[in-house]
Order: structure tokens, then sequence, then C-alpha cells
């Protein structure tokens, strides 16, 4: 080998250096208003705006001023989250107005200089605080079988698929089912019949998927009156998505699948 | 188990939308909708603006429409298909969106019942006159005398 590779030095300490050293100084606070929308139906039928404030470094995110709020100022605050890592899709909530995961809004994004709105997501019966009952978004998701069925003889090894025939739905395998996308439909909203767009989200990734053999039995089953033909292409699922799955996209084509099968 | 458990909020009070699903219907009738709506949507614009084009445009234009000008359309029966698909395709295209409409904001059965029995009478209705008024559509009806326009054979 003739090239000879100028390599970076190592840092000479992973600790903080102050800026003089080249180190990035203290990491920026400022003080926040959380308003959080308060719903506890052993104390009272109607939910409530609850202002809480408290000083969040420039590195944290909604989910931690919800933490520091239940951990130091009120336990009673309910919410969900696991990984917090923006995997598991517990944390969905309606942060300004919109509907995003807690742990991947960072606070700097957000209008600190005014209070940041956390309500729990639409369209769903709350249970407490931020907590809705999940049920009939998984029934709808449930009723769209998602799940590999082929009639032929079981493989001994992997079924194998092309590199292309992959492709064909890859953006619909990012779904981790936090609800963001259903409850931000505002056809969902009216009457909760609409089957929403997370369930055909995940119908779609098995009908294009060459390994399954359902996908007809799933495009009778999403040519419902509540089914794809409810969309009205208002893109707010795509624009929720925390994943960034073309959403809307995936219904369009659900839709051209159930015509081309029909004529 | 506590028996003192409390009930699912908001799940069964009154404004709280009902979430069982309905009886799955095995109808393509609103993919046929969907694909009407994209359809008459292309056609409509086409008829709508030759239609727009031919009055206010052509000849003499806007100065030319009167009793006279549309009585000559509709003595041709190439308007007369023109402006009875014109009809039929905006009427129905525009009752199939009110429905939408109504299924997706009304929120209560009944009132979405009532909304649509009232939009389908009126849609009926424009329909039949429409159509009859494009057909049998007669300037110089026999036995009238008075108000008669002037190119209209003087009895």
């Amino acid at each position: 080998m003739s090239t000879v590779e100028t390599e970076l030095p190592e840092p000479a300490s992973k600790i903080e250096l102050p800026a003089h050293l080249g180190g990035g100084g203290d990491i920026p606070t400022f003080d926040i208003t959380l308003r959080v929308r308060r719903y506890d139906p052993e104390f009272s039928e109607e939910s409530k705006w609850e202002d809480f404030t408290m000083t969040m470094y420039g590195t944290d995110r909604v989910l931690d001023a919800l933490h520091k709020v239940k951990w130091e100022q009120d336990g009673s605050l309910s919410f969900r989250r696991s990984c917090a890592h923006g995997v598991c899709g517990s944390d969905a909530m309606r942060i300004n107005g919109r509907n995003r995961l807690a742990c991947k809004t960072l606070l700097k994004d957000l209008d600190t200089s005014k209070p940041i709105t956390v309500e729990p997501i639409k369209g769903l019966p709350v249970e407490k605080d931020l907590i809705v009952d999940m049920e009939p978004f998984f029934q709808s998701f449930r009723e769209v079988m998602p799940f590999l069925i082929n009639r032929d003889h079981t493989p001994t090894k992997e079924r194998l698929q092309s590199a292309e025939d992959r492709e064909r739905f890859d953006d619909t395998t990012k779904c981790i089912l936090c609800a963001a996308c259903t409850s931000s439909c505002p056809v969902f909203w009216t009457d909760g019949q609409y089957f929403g767009p997370a369930a055909i989200v995940n119908a779609h990734r098995f009908i294009f998927d060459s390994r399954d053999d359902a996908g007809d039995m799933r495009l009778e089953i999403l040519n419902d009156k509540e089914g794809v033909w409810r969309c009205r292409t208002t893109f707010n699922c795509t624009e929720a998505c925390p994943r960034g799955i073309q959403v809307t996209q995936a219904i369009a084509e659900v839709k051209q699948a159930i015509l081309a099968r029909q004529i | 188990m506590s028996t003192d458990s409390i009930a699912a909020p908001r799940s069964n009070s009154a404004q709280s939308p009902k979430y069982k699903r309905n009886k799955a219907s095995h109808s393509s009738f609103e993919m046929f909708a969907w694909l009407f709506m994209r359809l008459s949507g292309v056609v409509l614009i086409v008829l709508i603006f030759g239609h727009l084009f031919v009055n206010l445009m052509v000849g003499d234009g806007i100065h030319a429409i009167d009793f006279g000008f549309v009585a000559g359309k509709w003595s041709d029966p190439f308007w007369q298909v023109w402006d009875l698909a014109m009809l039929w395709l905006a009427i129905l295209h525009g009752t199939n969106g009110v429905r939408t409409i109504i299924n997706d904001y009304a929120e209560r059965d009944g009132t979405r019942m009532t909304l649509k029995t009232i939009l389908y009478v009126a849609s009926a209705v424009i329909i039949v006159l429409g159509t009859l008024v494009v057909f049998t559509f007669d300037p110089c009806p026999p036995g009238a005398v008075i108000d008669l326009p002037s190119f209209c054979p003087v009895p």
C-alpha cells in the first residue's frame, strides 16, 4: 500500500472541556410552561388544563418535561411511555396541536416563550390524563389480518424474496402502531367507524408482500364502506407519522389495487 | 377484584362514538362512487368550460344571451345531449360529494338519515325537472298568444 492515511488524533479526553479548550460549554437551559390536559374520572367528568413551570435543558424532550412533572411536582400525572426512544410507539400525544411522539420532540424545537400544550391523541376514549383506550385502534389492526398467510408447504429454510420484491412494501414495514396517524384523521374523529390509516398501512405491508397469499382477502376487507374509500387524502396521517411513512400514498396504492382487482 | 371499579370513562357517554364497526358491507358501491367522482369530474371540466366558452366567448359572446339564444341551442340535439349530460353529471357529482360530507360530519344516525333523505329528494326533483325541460322545451307553445318571443310564427 502506497497511500498514507491521515488519521485525526483521538481527543485527549472525553470529559467535558471548557470553551477555550474546544469544549462545548454548558448545555443551555430555559424555563418552560407545560400545559397538560388533565382528566381523572374519579374526581371529575370534565377535563381541565393544568400548567407546570420548570427549567429544562436544551437537550431535553417533551417526555423529559413530563417525567420532571411526574417525579418532582405531581405524581398523579399519567401517561404511557416504554422505550423512550421512538421505537415502541407508546407515547404518541398531541403536542402544540400536532400528533407527535413525546420522546422524539425536543423542547428547543418548540416555541418555549409560550406554554407548550400536551393533550391525549384525539378520537379515542380518554382513560386518564394522556392515556387513551387503544382497543378500537387495535381492533381495526386485527381485522386486516396483519400476519403472513401462505398456503404453500412450510419450507425448511427461510422464504426467499428478491430485493425488488422486498422494496415494494419497505415503507409500510416501519409502522410502530403509535396511533399518531389514525388519531390525526378527521374522518376517524367523527364516528370511529373508519378503519384508519394505521390498519391500512399494515394491510399494505402484507398485500404487496410477494410471499403472502391473502392479499385478495385483505383487499376485500378494505373495500368495505368504512375502508379505504373513506380516505379524503387530507395528508394529516402522513404529516403525523413519526416514522416518516408515506401513509396517504400507501392508502392510494391499496385503492388502486382494489380497483385493478374489481375491474 | 374490587367490586367498586369505575366504568370506563367516556366510552359510554352519549357523545362518544361507538367504535364497534357496523356489519361489513359486501358491495363495491363505495368503490364505484369513488370512481364516479373522478371520472365525472374530468368529464365535467370539459363540459362546463365548453359550455362557458360557447355561451360567453363565441360570436357576440355574453351580449348574445337571451331567451332566443337558449331556445336556439335546445332545438339542436347536440346541445340537448350536452346540457343533459352536464345536468346529470353535475347533480350526481354534487349529490355524492354532499353525501360524503354528511357521512363524515353527522354524528348521530338520525341526523345522517334526515339530511341524506333531504339531499336525495332534492337531487331527484332537480334531475327529473331538468331532464323534462331539456327534452320538452318549446319556445312557441301552441295556443299561447301573449309574451311570445319575436321569432315565433304569428298565429
